[in-house]
């Protein structure tokens, strides 16, 4: 049995950035990269569900991504994860979310897992499509956005719960194997160990072109291209300055004029 | 002359309010000559119709289904369209049903694809959407070389509900047949808000990660209630257990509905918690980021330790 996991190392930005000088993305020096937050959660997911079926699972840890991607494999290997494959070609660079799906497809054709989870989105972009655009790819059922997940490994149906809007959920039933998008706080993911850290180190990581997965370069083709990227124009806050004091005081009487006190 | 279609969201049933503004934000790319239809699948598409006639909107088409949501209808649903009409746009809510079904579609179909867009536009007879990037800091103009058709999802609470009333013509479609994977077992309503109403506050106090820990919450409780405020709260605060769901402000969370004045100390601003609040007239950000997103919707902004103005501000009231 087996669980594969697709994570993303995701970018951050310094509170001062620049653009690139071709204006269509941040200059990376700007950038603090780490593993994406909802990672945490579908990596936690997978790992309790092979804790409680025995060690016969196998979670594998999947990310498409240049040599920067290997701190976010390693650290889901240092939570417990068995083994991670990393995906990269230069070709990949100007991806978007569908051209990351055929990519991962490849790589479930390649693995056969019984089930596929991943973020329900990604920090920097929140684009929401890689993991359902994965379903579509290779036919699967799939759910996202799911807070709650009862599966055991090999099951041909799952059932969960979707969050909707304004905190309802709707329960489901699901055929196996599936493609799930995992939100916050379905689980308490753990922090690796420093024994897991230690251990992640000797774990098996493949290391896959996409000539490896007989994709072409022109085989991943995104469904959209980025035109250009901005600052947008500041909001018209007024900045409340002095010391911690002075601004509390301000803020007292805004307080009061607004509330009427 | 393009075929413009707003895939319609229902719930159990009901039309949702999104659908409005889906219809809105093809109108503005609209030209001269377009055809804007809108698809309601549904058990009584008919009957949900009127719910979409808005000026604007030259035809619905009903599709007799399920009022139960099925991600692989959907799909089938807008891979007929596409494929019966090319339309050149294709849209739908970005809300959570659309995650699980527009990305699923756009692979399949090999379309245009942008989610959670808000902004559109045609340039030099391109369509242009723009969204939001690196957690709200940047803006994104898009745009889809060799596509034909584009598949949208739209950012909710960003444009006005289309509105009027129109007698559009109402064509059926008949519901594509599809292996359906999933079944709909029930719902699980929110949890009881044990008498907290963020949705009737007129005056919100809100905390984010920027509080650090459960021991520092009560501080704020403490604070809310001396300011005769209403404690709200960020996502990530209510997962932790920190504070009541019903506390939490945003999309998968409340809107509050009726707040003149909202505090936000130690929240980023993601766009799921600014959708919950963004439209209140009086917003105050307090952050130590001075990037931090929330400043973009703020009227007053303080750059400064939440704990110190916290402090300080309790010997006012």
């Amino acid at each position: 049995m087996k669980i594969l996991v697709t994570v993303k190392q995701v970018a951050a930005l310094d509170d001062e950035f620049e653009m690139r000088d071709d204006g269509r993305d941040v200059d990376e020096d700007f950038f603090e990269k780490d593993l994406n937050e909802f990672d945490h959660f579908s990596v936690e997911e997978a790992l309790l569900i092979k804790e409680a079926a025995g060690d016969d699972t196998e979670v594998v840890i999947v990310t498409i991504g240049d040599e920067d991607a290997d701190d976010a494999l390693r650290t889901a290997l240092a939570k417990g994860a068995d083994r991670g494959i990393r995906v990269w070609d230069d070709s990949l660079a100007e991806a978007d979310g569908i051209a990351i799906a055929k990519v991962l497809a490849k790589v479930v054709e390649r693995e056969k897992p019984d089930m596929v989870f991943t973020g329900a989105q990604s920090a920097d972009f929140g684009s929401a499509v890689t993991g359902m655009a994965l379903a579509g790819i290779l036919g699967w059922p799939h759910a996202a956005v799911v807070v709650n997940l009862e599966y055991s490994p090999g099951s041909n149906t799952a059932t969960l719960r979707r969050e909707l809007e304004g905190g309802l959920e709707e329960i489901m039933t699901i055929r196996c194997p599936a493609v799930l998008s995992i939100q916050l706080g379905i689980n308490e993911p753990r922090y690796a160990s420093l024994r897991g850290i230690k251990q992640a180190k000797q774990k098996q990581v493949d290391e896959l072109s996409l000539d490896d997965l007989g994709l072409g370069s022109d085989g991943a083709a995104a469904a959209s291209r980025v035109r250009r990227m901005y600052a947008p124009e500041k909001g018209q806050a007024e900045l409340i300055t002095g010391s911690a004091a002075e601004q509390a005081a301000r803020l007292a009487d805004i307080i009061k004029e607004l509330r009427g006190m | 002359m393009a075929d413009l279609i707003a895939v319609a969201e229902q719930r159990d049933g009901e039309m949702r309010a999104t659908s409005l503004e889906t219809i809105a934000a093809l109108k503005s790319i609209k030209q001269d000559g377009d055809r804007l239809s809108v698809a309601v699948v549904a058990a009584d598409p008919q009957a949900l119709a009127a719910g979409v006639s808005v000026e604007g909107v030259d035809e619905v088409i009903a599709v007799k289904a399920t009022d139960d949501f099925q991600p692989d209808l959907m799909e089938a649903v807008i891979s007929e369209l596409v494929k019966e009409r090319n339309p050149s746009v294709v849209a739908v809510a970005h809300g959570v049903d659309a995650w699980s079904f527009a990305p699923a579609a756009a692979a399949k179909l090999g379309c245009g694809l942008a989610t959670d867009v808000m902004g559109l536009k045609i340039e030099d007879g391109e369509l242009v959407a723009t969204r939001a990037g690196y957690a709200e800091k940047v803006h994104v103009e898009m745009d889809f070389p060799g596509k034909d058709t584009v598949l949208l999802t739209v950012r909710t609470n960003v444009f006005e509900p289309a509105s009027g009333t129109t007698s559009p013509e109402v064509t059926e479609m008949a519901a594509p047949q599809v292996d359906v994977a999933t079944t709909h077992e029930g719902w699980k309503p929110p949890a009881d808000a044990g008498g907290i109403d963020i949705g009737g506050a007129e005056f919100i106090l809100s905390i984010g990660r920027g509080v650090g820990d459960e021991a520092n919450v009560e501080q704020y409780l403490e604070l809310a209630e001396s300011m005769g405020a209403t404690l709200g709260c960020s996502r990530p605060i209510a997962d932790n257990g920190w504070l009541p769901k019903a506390r939490q402000v945003g999309q998968s969370g409340q809107l509050a509905a009726n707040c003149k004045l909202y505090i936000a100390m130690g929240v980023s601003g993601s766009v799921q918690h600014q959708w919950g609040m963004k439209h209140v007239d009086n917003i105050v950000a307090v952050n130590s980021d001075p990037e931090a997103s929330i400043f973009s919707i703020a009227r007053y902004g303080i750059v400064g330790d939440m704990f110190e103005i916290a402090e300080e501000l309790e010997n006012h009231f």
